[in-house]
C-alpha cells in the first residue's frame, strides 16, 4: 500500500478529529444543495439503520413498539486544518425521522434550518426539535426563487416560524458558496453567543 | 381506535439488509468498539495479512490510507453505517485501524475549536 514516505513520519498517524454541523429542513428546502455548495467533496449519501423509539401514538398501551428503519443522509465535508474536520449532515425534514435527529443532534455544534418560503411549515417541526434540546440554529430563507427573493424579510419569517428575537434569520442562496458561507459564519457566531451567556 | 385486533405485523417493512448482517457474523453492537458515525479511522500499518480479511474489510482498509469518517467509509463502500461499525471495529480489534472519536458537545463547545471552525469556513 501506498504510504506516504514523509521525514520522520510518526510512530501514530494523526488522526483529526471531527465536528458537525445539521442542516434540517423539509423536503426540497435545498438542503444538499447548500451542503454541495461549500463541501469539498460531492456530497455523499450513506444509509444508517436506525430504532424508531415508539411516539405518542404507539405510547398507549406502554409497550415499546420499537423497529428499525433505513435512512439515507447525505453529507459533506470541509477540512479545517490537519486536525479538524467539519462534517455537514443533510437531515430527513419529516416528523417521522424525529427520532434519527437525537442520535444526529448528539455531539453537534449547532444547526441551521433551511426555509423555504413557499413551504414554511415544513420546517415547524425542526424549529421545535433544536428549541427543545437547546441546541444552538439559525434560519436561513433559501431565496432559489429569484423571483420572490425580496418578497419577504426576516421579520415576518421569525413571526410565522414563532421563532424567539435570539434566533438569527438570514436570506440566502444555498446555491451559491459564498452566500451558504454567511449561513454557517452566523451559525458558529450564535453558538458563541450563546456561549457567552452560559458561561 | 385500532380497528383490527392482532396481527399487525408487516413481513419485511423495513427492508432490513440481510447481507450486511451476515457480513457481520450476526453481531450488532454487542462487543464492537463504540464508533460515532463521524469518528475518524485510518489505517494503521501496511503489513496486513489480506488472506485473513473479509473483501469488505479489504476495501475499507484500502480506503483508510487518509483519515476518512465512518460515514465516508459507509458511502465508498456502499454499505450501512451499523455494518461499517462492525467490520471497522473488527478492523481496530485486530490493530489494522485506529479511530479517534468525535468532538461531542457533553460539555459546551471549546472557544478554539469555534475559532478555527470559523476561519476554517472563512477560508473556502
Amino acid at each position: 500500500m501506498a504510504f506516504a514516505d514523509s521525514d520522520g513520519p510518526p510512530d501514530e498517524p494523526l488522526i483529526p478529529q471531527a465536528v458537525k454541523i445539521l442542516i434540517a429542513g423539509g423536503f426540497g428546502a435545498g438542503k444538499t444543495t447548500l451542503v454541495g455548495s461549500v463541501s469539498e467533496i460531492t456530497p455523499l449519501s450513506t444509509e444508517e439503520i436506525m430504532t424508531e423509539a415508539s411516539l405518542g401514538l404507539d405510547a398507549l398501551d406502554g409497550v415499546e413498539a420499537k423497529r428499525t428503519t433505513t435512512v439515507a443522509l447525505d453529507f459533506g465535508r470541509i477540512t479545517i486544518n490537519p486536525e479538524l474536520v467539519l462534517y455537514l449532515f443533510g437531515t430527513p425534514g419529516q416528523q417521522r425521522f424525529w427520532f434519527m435527529w437525537d442520535e444526529l443532534a448528539t455531539g453537534s455544534l449547532g444547526a441551521v434550518v433551511l426555509a423555504d418560503t413557499r413551504r414554511l411549515d415544513t420546517c415547524f417541526s425542526a424549529v421545535d426539535f433544536f428549541e427543545r434540546r437547546g441546541i444552538p440554529f439559525v434560519v436561513a430563507v433559501n431565496c432559489f426563487d429569484d423571483d420572490k427573493a425580496d418578497s419577504y424579510d426576516p421579520e415576518e419569517v421569525a413571526r410565522a416560524l414563532g421563532t424567539s428575537p435570539s434566533v438569527p434569520i438570514i436570506m440566502c442562496d444555498a446555491r451559491r458558496r459564498q452566500s451558504s458561507k454567511q449561513v454557517l459564519i452566523m451559525l458558529i457566531r450564535q453558538v458563541e453567543a450563546l456561549l457567552s451567556i452560559v458561561s | 381506535m385500532p380497528d383490527e385486533s392482532s396481527s399487525n405485523a408487516k413481513p419485511n417493512e423495513t427492508g432490513s439488509p440481510v447481507r450486511p448482517y451476515i457480513l457481520t457474523w450476526g453481531r450488532q453492537n454487542c462487543d464492537v468498539v463504540r464508533l460515532d458515525m463521524i469518528s475518524v479511522v485510518i489505517a494503521a500499518r501496511s503489513d496486513v495479512d489480506e488472506t485473513a480479511l473479509e473483501p469488505e474489510q479489504l476495501a475499507i482498509l484500502r480506503l483508510c490510507g487518509r483519515p476518512l469518517s465512518v460515514a465516508e467509509v459507509s458511502a465508498h463502500v456502499d454499505i450501512p453505517v451499523a455494518v461499517v461499525k462492525v467490520l471497522i471495529s473488527d478492523l481496530i480489534g485486530r490493530g489494522h485501524v485506529l479511530a479517534r472519536a468525535p468532538y461531542t458537545s457533553q460539555s459546551p463547545v471549546g472557544r478554539d475549536i469555534l475559532q478555527a471552525v470559523l476561519d476554517g469556513i472563512r477560508r473556502l
